[in-house]
């Protein structure tokens, strides 16, 4: 299991409730249900990843995120995950909202933009950072919303959201004390533990 | 598998390998009549006295009766959903392509059971039966029926066949209504549901539709208020054209397009196509004639229904459609009638179904979700309209596939 996931896992409660937004192919849905007993529902868009979903036994719901949550009952799960696609979303505020308007709780992972190395790339090279990690160019990258750990902070704040826990991690998922203490400049990957206040 | 081992000298000796041979063909499939004599209470408040289902299954039922599916078939269809009555059968069951072994529905794994609605007209009790109270056709007295009186004659068959719970109970459209009511009226009897290209209950355009066809055939001359047969006739036109109009209904304009345009052109193709325009005979007759190719299908359409489809049969099947709306027993909210229950469901919606939009597949799953059900939904892009759910899909199969594929490990593992 990956790391991030490792740490998603430890936040969600055995048996409870869990929508995946982005759910890919099932693999995090399918090791919750084993390993923790949830009742879970994931949305996708992706054919291919749908049927593998289906093949895993894992319910899913072809579903776009920018239609928003709207055929969700309010406090319908304990936990929404958003794992890697807040950055690809039109309106990831409202998202957020929604998130938590469904799910008493609600975890985010992002890409930190923040990150040293996009400063850098951006610094030195004076165009959009291109990467391994973010391989798309500036005009056809699914990615449209990059935000950075301060500024994902600010949003929390600004909608009194409760951050319950943060954590950010590098591209091998491995935290380390330096992260821990400047998120921002070294995190590559922030997860987020959140919750109405 | 009934297979006649003469019939499958025959077909072995002819020069041209059949598709009745195929390995993932049921083969050659004997109907089979169960008699009910315990008297069937309609919702309508009449009731049938006693009734005939024509069935056919495909499969063997395994020791501990588990891995049953049943077939709930839509406004036309029937019991015959897979393999062929004859070797001289032109056309398989209407669910050929994925019923049998190895297809979706796979017949080596489940026992699948298919069966002709009462009110219908292919070998269960309907308005072309005798009447035992006069002797002669039902005719227009056979009672309204409805999806739920449909699905209590299910229940009835499932007993007679010792079968508990349903593997699977799937249907497409109307069928998929049919499915919706297993899981209300009798949600501990079913482990999943697959409901294809359906709605919660008809809209007031659906209801219009249905109202053409109806009127199209009751103004008929030859329709004699319904006893036709009395009178030796059967209202061919009213058929015709409720049919007629039935199948633009199921179609979309781009099927339409690519059906009828550029002699098969693709369907990437059809924007800059001549529309499905192609004319019959190369110039237009500048008369009342059939010019174009997409008036000709609808006659011969039209034309081939009207001799196989009894026109009671049809009032009876549209009136069940205007009827289904389960929600009315719980204070409109649908929600509350799937709050019983496990069953695990599958919805499947196509993008240019406008008789049963996606829109409406999406009501069902909201429902659903608010009702804490197991849902999973696929939306797929297709271009044949309604008709889609009778069509391999490669996504809509495979889907269906990987839903029953979970469904049967899951009963064998019940099963150790």
């Amino acid at each position: 299991m990956r790391p991030d996931q490792e740490i998603i896992q430890r936040w969600i409660e055995p048996d409870s409730r869990v929508l995946d937004l982005g759910c890919g192919d099932g693999s995090l849905l399918a090791n919750l249900k084993q390993t923790k007993g949830v009742k879970g529902t994931g949305l996708e868009i992706d054919g291919d990843k749908i049927q593998s979903c289906v093949e895993r036994g894992i319910n899913v719901i072809e579903q776009n995120l920018d239609a928003g949550l709207w055929n969700f009952q309010s406090d319908s799960f304990d936990t929404v995950l958003l794992a890697q696609t807040l950055q690809a979303l039109s309106h990831p505020d409202q998202l957020i909202d929604e998130m938590l308007r469904v799910g008493r709780r609600g975890i985010v992972t992002f890409p930190n933009f923040g990150n040293w190395k996009s400063r850098l790339y951006l610094s030195s090279k004076g165009r959009m950072p291109v990467s391994k990690f973010m391989p798309h160019a500036w005009y056809d990258t699914p990615n449209i919303h990059f935000c950075t750990v301060r500024d994902f902070d600010a949003l929390c704040e600004e909608k009194n959201i409760r951050i319950l826990e943060r954590t950010v991690v590098d591209l091998k998922h491995e935290g380390s004390l330096s992260m821990r203490l400047l998120p921002n400049l070294l995190g590559e990957i922030a997860i987020y533990h959140i919750a109405r206040s | 598998m009934a297979i006649d081992s003469t019939q499958l000298e025959e077909t072995q000796t002819s020069a041209i390998r059949s598709p009745i041979d195929a390995p993932d063909s049921v083969g050659i499939i004997t109907p089979r009549s169960y008699h009910f004599d315990e008297p069937l209470q309609l919702r309508s408040g009449k009731t049938l006295p006693s009734y005939d289902l024509m069935v056919e299954t495909y499969g063997e039922l395994n020791a501990r009766r588990s891995n049953a599916i049943l077939i709930c078939h839509a406004l036309s269809g029937d019991h015959h959903a897979a393999g062929y009555h004859s070797a001289n059968d032109s056309k398989p069951g209407w669910w050929d392509s994925a019923i049998g072994p190895g297809k979706a529905i796979d017949t080596t794994k489940f026992f699948v059971v298919a069966l002709n609605n009462l009110g219908g007209c292919a070998g269960s009790t309907g308005p072309t039966s005798i009447n035992p109270e006069t002797g002669k056709p039902y005719g227009p007295d056979f009672p309204v029926v409805t999806v739920r009186d449909w699905v209590k004659s299910q229940l009835h068959l499932m007993d007679r066949l010792g079968i508990q719970k349903w593997a699977a109970v799937i249907g497409g459209s109307l069928g998929g209504m049919q499915v919706q009511r297993w899981a209300i009226s009798y949600p501990d009897r079913v482990a999943n549901a697959v409901c294809i290209a359906s709605a919660p209950k008809l809209s007031a355009q659906n209801i219009a539709f249905n109202e053409v066809a109806r009127y199209s055939i009751t103004s008929d001359p030859n329709f004699h208020a319904g006893r036709y047969l009395e009178h030796n006739t059967y209202p061919k036109h009213g058929l015709m054209l409720a049919r007629m109009v039935g199948h633009i209904t199921y179609l979309s304009d781009s099927a339409m397009r690519a059906k009828f345009g550029n002699a098969g052109s693709q369907l990437e193709n059809t924007t800059r196509g001549n529309l499905g325009r192609d004319l019959r005979s190369g110039t237009l007759s500048f008369g009342l004639n059939v010019d174009f190719e997409v008036e000709s299908y609808l006659h011969y359409q039209g034309e081939r229904f009207s001799s196989n489809f009894d026109a009671n049969s049809y009032l009876l099947m549209t009136k069940a459609l205007d009827y289904f709306d389960p929600s009315v027993d719980y204070g409109n909210d649908l929600s509350k009638a799937f709050a019983e229950g496990d069953c695990k469901f599958l919805l499947v919606s196509f993008s240019t179904d406008w008789r049963f939009p996606p829109e409406r597949s999406r009501e069902l799953v909201e429902t659903l979700l608010k009702a804490g059900r197991e849902v999973t939904y696929l939306e797929v892009d297709a271009d044949q309209g309604h008709d889609a759910f009778l069509m391999p899909i490669p996504r809509y199969i495979n889907a269906m596939r990987g839903f029953l594929d979970n469904a049967y490990k899951e009963l064998v593992t019940d099963a150790s």
